[in-house]
């Protein structure tokens, strides 16, 4: 598996709006798009651990935060011990972590990998057909915040503070959360197929 | 992200051992691993030569830095800026002479303080002449 070569338009101009290249920033509140911006996170499927197929549809009424990351990615291996933790604290409000991985080798790699960080949220192995659909991910880690109704609220290119993450994820549980309570109602979930160009 | 000054012409006398030298750059801001990074995870920089014309006796890479980065918990074996990569060839007395064309690859990974990008191969083409 290989990254697109054409890919060295960031993500971060594919999705634009909320995509950062720089340091990490912290302090400073949500960055969340408008739910008028928000563009329909393309669906895929891939494999986890066990070899069961998983969709991103699958997460339908859910906020996701969707990680593509690698073993070889240092600042991708910062940012996991805060994703065990968002999976722990916001699992029972309707949140999700996914990860993808892109290691050439696959599941060879990426299983021990994952047991020895005690990953706790679901992880697949990517290719370069799920990266075309998310802009090519050219950099690692790329990360996106999906809402509850599929649709992209967020997008991250490489080391962001936990802060920040944090922020996006208490907007987008919380409010649709108490919203939810309230109604009953389960979003319908908006996932492309195709990518969201 | 990372480039290879085009290698300067090389004349090889049979079984005589020739130092090539191959400058390699990297964009400011990102690193390349070493050939020995400390974390088994990490892709180590390689060169690998086409050994069907010649034979590579050995390969010096320069003093990696010890560098520390936001992502890192300890400093990290990496290079960065520009480096040479100095490889020791000998050509069998059974070369084939005259002009031909020597393939080597570097596999490398780099990043820079907050991000990686996936690991690529470049191929360099050194123009040689066998005597």
């Amino acid at each position: 598996m290989r990254f697109l070569a054409a890919a060295s338009l960031s993500t971060a101009l594919f999705f634009s709006g909320c995509a950062r290249n720089g340091p990490a920033s912290s302090n400073e509140a949500s960055t969340v798009k408008a739910s008028s911006e928000r563009k329909p996170a393309p669906d895929f499927t891939l494999k986890d651990a066990d070899g069961k197929n998983v969709s991103l549809a699958d997460y339908k009424g859910k906020v996701v935060l969707l990680n593509f990351w690698a073993t070889w990615c240092g600042p991708c291996k910062v940012e996991i011990p805060w994703f065990v933790e968002f999976e722990k604290q916001y699992k029972d409000k309707g949140f999700a972590v996914l990860g993808v991985a892109m290691d050439e080798e696959g599941w060879e790699i990426v299983r021990p990998y994952i047991q020895e960080k005690k990953v706790n949220y679901r992880v697949l192995v990517g290719n370069d057909s799920t990266a075309e659909l998310y802009g090519g991910v050219a950099s690692l880690p790329t990360t996106f915040l999906i809402d509850r109704e599929g649709r992209i609220a967020s997008t991250h290119v490489g080391l962001v503070s936990k802060s920040d993450y944090q922020n996006e994820i208490n907007e987008l549980v919380e409010k649709t959360h108490a919203g939810r309570s309230g109604a009953g109602a389960v979003p319908v979930a908006a996932f492309a197929v195709g990518a969201a160009k | 992200m990372l480039t290879v000054a085009e290698p300067a012409k090389v004349s090889l006398r049979r079984e005589t051992p020739v130092t090539v030298p191959l400058t390699v750059s990297l964009k400011d801001g990102y690193h390349v691993n070493s050939t020995t990074p400390p974390d088994p995870y990490l892709i180590p920089l390689k060169l690998t030569w086409d050994e069907a014309l010649v034979k590579v006796e050995k390969t010096d890479f320069p003093k990696p830095l010890m560098q520390k980065f936001e992502f890192s918990e300890k400093p990290l074996s990496v290079y960065e800026g520009s480096f040479d990569i100095k490889t020791t060839l000998r050509a069998p007395k059974t070369a084939a002479t005259g002009p031909n064309v020597l393939v080597a690859k570097l596999r490398y990974q780099a990043c820079s303080n907050t991000a990686c990008l996936p690991p690529k191969t470049v191929e360099v083409k050194v123009p040689v002449v066998i005597q």
